[in-house]
C-alpha cells in the first residue's frame, strides 16, 4: 500500500483518542480497587456508551461544518418520550420504540429544514429549536417519574454470556447500522465535501442540501437512540434544562477530543466514540485515586482545556504567518 | 471621490437596519397586545421595571455582541456571570477594604477569565466555541471548590444592591442607568476608535485586516477580556438584585444573551450589526418573557413560544443571501 500515509493521516485524531483511551481505562482498571472485572467493565460501558451515543449525534452535523446545540434537548425529549411510552405488553413496547426513534427523526428533521431550506445560521437555528424541544418534554414530563419496561432496560444494560456489557454490542450495532452505510455511500462522502468546502462541493454537483439535510436528521435519530439509552440505565424521564446543556456541551467537547474538526470535513464518528470514553474515564480516574469530589469539576476542566490547547500544536508547522489566519 | 453627502432627515431614514425596524415594530406590537390583556402594560412602573430587569441581560449582551462582531461566540457566559457574583459577594465579607472593593474585584475575576478565552482564541488560533466552552468548565471548577472548600459570604455588598435595585433621579432605575452608560461607551468604541474599527473588520476578514498593520491578535484578547469583565458586571448586578449569589445564577443568561444579539440583527458570522439592534433584541427577549410570565402560561408553552419567535423573526430578515 503506497498510500499508507494518507491514511494515517486522515485517522490520526480518530487513532490517538483511541490510544489515549486505552491508556487511562488501563490506569483506572488497574487502580479500580475490584481490580479487572466484568462488573467494572459493564458500568464504565454503561456510563460511556451515553456520552458516546451524543457524541455521535453531534459528529455527523459538525462533519458538515454545522453544529447542533439542541442535540441534549433532543436526548432529554426523548428520555421524557420514553419514559412514558415504553411500558407494558411487549407489542406495546416495540411500537413505544418505535415512536421515540420517530420523535428523534423529527426533531432532527425539523432542524436540517430550517437551517437549509430556511437558510438560517444552525447555531442560532438549534439553540431556539432546542428550546422548543425543551418546553414539549417539560409538557410531557412536568416533573420527574416515569417508568421503562424493565426486561428491556435489563437486556440493553446488563451483560451478554456473563462477560460483553450489552451497551458496548448496542453502541457497535449502530455504528454497523449506521456510521458504516453513511460513510461508505456517496452521501456520506457529500457530506465530507460540504464540510470541506460547500461553494467547491456545489460546483462539483455534489448533492449539499441532501447530504446537510441527512446529517440533521441521522443527527436526530441517533440523539434518540441516545434518549432511550439514558432511560434504560434511569427508569424514569426528566426534563431537565441543566442536564440538556451539559450533555450538547460534552458532545461538542468529546467530538473535538476525539479528532473531529470543528470546521468541518475530518474526523470520523469512531474518534468521537473514543472521544467520549476517555472523557468519561478523566471523570472515573479521580474517583479511583480518592481525589475529594470537590475537585472533580476543576479537574475534568483542566484535563478538558489540557486537550483542547493541544489543537494548537499545528501552529507550530505553519511557515506563512498568514496561514494564521 | 468625492465626500458622501451630509445626511439628510430621508438619508438616515433609509439607513435604518430593516432588522432593527423589525425587532422595535415587534416590541410595540408585544406591548400593545400585552395591553389587551391588561392596561397596566403600558404604565410607566411597569416599563420602566422592565427596563431595569432588561438592564442585566443588555449588559451581558453587551459582551456577546463584541466577541460576534469578531466572527467568534463566547460560551464561558454562564460561569464568568457566576463568578463575577460569587467572587464580588466574597470580596464583601473579607472585611471593610473587601467590601469597597467588592465590584471591582469581581469584575477583574471575568477579565481574567476573559483573557484566557482571549489568549486561545487569538494566539492559539483555537475555535472560540471551544475554548470558551473548557474556560466555563474551569470556571465551575474552580467556583465549586471556592464553595465547598471556603464557604464563602453569598450576600451581597450595600453598594451593589445600590447600583442594582435602586432609583436615583425621577424614579429612573440605577441598573437603566449603569447600562446606559454601558451602551453609550460600547457605541462610542465601536463608532469612533480604531479598535472599534479594527473589531468589525476582523469579522469581515481577519487577513486584510492584519495586512493594512492591525496587530488583529491584540484586538481580539482585548475584546474577549471586556467581554468577560461584563459578563462578571453583570453577574455582580444580579447578585446585587437577588440580594445573594448562588452557583448556577448565570445559566439562564447564554442563550438569551445570543438571542438578543441575533434578533437585533448582527450576523453570527461576525462582522455586520449595530448595537442598537442589541437594545432592541435585549428589551425584546426581556418583554417576551415577562409578558408569557404575566399571563400565567405554563413554562412549557413560554419556552415554546420563545423558540418560535426566535425562528420565525430570523426567517423574516435573518436569512442568508443563497450563495452562489
Amino acid at each position: 500500500m503506497r498510500d499508507w500515509r494518507y491514511r494515517l493521516g486522515e485517522h490520526r485524531g480518530t487513532l490517538l483518542a483511541f490510544v489515549f483511551f486505552i491508556l487511562m481505562f488501563a490506569v483506572y482498571a488497574s487502580n479500580h480497587p475490584a481490580g479487572f472485572t466484568a462488573n467494572v467493565v459493564q458500568t464504565a460501558a454503561n456510563k460511556g456508551v451515553l456520552l458516546a451515543l451524543i457524541a455521535m449525534a453531534q459528529t455527523f452535523v459538525v462533519l458538515t461544518a454545522g453544529i447542533d446545540l439542541s442535540v441534549g434537548m433532543m436526548l432529554v425529549l426523548t428520555n421524557c418520550l420514553a419514559s412514558a411510552i415504553v411500558l407494558g405488553a411487549p407489542a406495546m413496547v416495540g411500537l413505544g420504540v418505535a415512536g421515540v426513534l420517530l420523535a428523534g427523526l423529527v426533531c432532527g428533521a425539523i432542524n436540517g429544514a430550517i437551517v437549509i431550506y430556511g437558510r438560517l445560521q444552525p447555531i442560532v437555528t438549534t439553540i431556539a429549536t432546542g428550546a422548543i424541544y425543551f418546553g414539549v418534554a417539560l409538557a410531557i414530563r412536568p416533573v420527574p417519574g416515569g417508568d421503562v419496561d424493565s426486561d428491556l432496560a435489563d437486556a440493553f444494560t446488563g451483560r451478554i454470556w456473563g462477560v460483553v456489557p450489552a451497551s458496548l454490542v448496542a453502541l457497535l450495532v449502530v455504528v454497523l447500522v449506521i456510521w458504516i452505510p453513511f460513510r461508505r455511500s456517496a452521501i456520506g462522502r457529500a457530506a465530507y465535501a460540504v464540510g470541506s468546502s460547500a461553494a467547491a462541493a456545489y460546483m462539483s454537483g455534489v448533492p449539499v442540501r441532501a447530504a446537510s439535510f441527512l446529517v440533521y436528521v441521522l443527527s436526530g435519530l441517533i440523539a434518540a437512540v441516545g434518549g432511550l439509552f439514558l432511560t434504560f440505565i434511569t427508569a424514569s424521564g426528566e426534563a431537565s434544562a441543566a442536564n440538556g446543556g451539559s450533555y450538547t456541551l460534552f458532545s461538542i467537547a468529546a467530538a473535538v477530543l476525539g479528532g473531529v474538526s470543528l470546521f468541518g470535513g475530518s474526523g470520523s464518528a469512531i474518534g468521537a466514540i473514543f472521544g467520549a470514553l476517555m472523557f468519561r474515564t478523566i471523570g472515573d480516574l479521580l474517583f479511583v485515586f480518592d481525589l475529594e469530589p470537590l475537585w472533580q469539576p476543576l479537574f475534568q476542566g483542566v484535563v478538558l482545556l489540557a486537550a483542547v490547547c493541544l489543537g494548537s500544536v499545528r501552529l507550530f508547522q505553519i511557515r506563512n504567518r498568514l496561514d494564521l489566519f | 471621490m468625492k465626500p458622501p453627502p451630509m445626511t439628510t432627515r430621508g438619508a438616515q431614514w433609509r439607513r435604518v437596519d430593516p432588522a432593527v425596524a423589525t425587532a422595535f415594530g415587534c416590541i410595540i406590537l408585544l406591548l400593545l397586545l400585552g395591553s389587551l390583556y391588561s392596561s397596566r402594560f403600558l404604565s410607566p412602573e411597569y416599563l420602566l421595571q422592565q427596563l431595569k430587569v432588561a438592564s442585566f441581560l443588555g449588559i451581558i449582551a453587551t459582551g456577546m455582541m463584541l466577541v460576534i462582531l469578531l466572527g467568534q461566540i463566547d460560551l464561558s457566559v454562564p460561569w464568568v456571570v457566576a463568578v463575577g457574583g460569587m467572587m464580588s459577594t466574597a470580596a464583601t465579607g473579607w472585611g471593610p477594604i473587601g467590601e469597597a472593593l467588592a465590584i471591582p474585584f469581581g469584575v477583574l475575576c471575568g477579565v481574567g477569565l476573559g483573557l484566557a478565552n482571549g489568549i486561545g482564541v487569538a494566539y492559539l488560533r483555537l475555535p472560540s466555541m471551544i475554548i470558551t466552552l473548557a474556560v466555563n468548565a474551569v470556571a465551575q471548577g474552580l467556583m465549586v471548590v471556592h464553595t465547598g472548600g471556603f464557604s464563602p459570604q453569598d450576600s451581597s455588598s450595600a453598594a451593589m444592591r445600590f447600583i442594582a435595585t435602586g432609583d436615583t433621579l425621577l424614579g429612573v432605575p440605577n441598573a437603566l442607568v449603569v447600562w446606559v452608560v454601558v451602551g453609550g461607551a460600547t457605541v462610542f468604541v465601536l463608532s469612533r476608535t480604531t479598535f472599534g474599527r479594527a473589531i468589525y473588520g476582523i469579522g469581515n476578514g481577519e487577513r486584510a485586516i492584519y495586512l493594512s498593520g492591525i496587530q488583529t491578535q491584540r484586538v481580539v484578547l482585548v475584546t474577549f477580556a471586556i467581554a468577560g469583565g461584563l459578563s462578571a458586571f453583570g453577574g455582580i448586578l444580579l447578585a446585587g438584585y437577588a440580594s445573594k449569589a448562588a452557583q448556577a445564577m448565570g445559566d439562564a443568561y447564554l442563550l438569551p444573551s445570543i438571542a438578543a444579539v441575533v434578533l437585533g440583527g448582527a450576523s453570527i458570522l461576525g462582522g455586520r450589526g449595530k448595537y442598537i439592534g442589541t437594545v432592541a433584541g435585549v428589551i425584546l427577549i426581556t418583554l417576551l418573557q415577562s409578558i408569557l410570565s404575566v399571563v400565567q402560561m405554563e413554562e412549557t408553552g413560554r419556552q415554546i413560544i420563545y423558540g418560535l419567535v426566535i425562528i420565525a423573526m430570523l426567517l423574516l430578515y435573518g436569512r442568508e443571501r443563497l450563495a452562489r
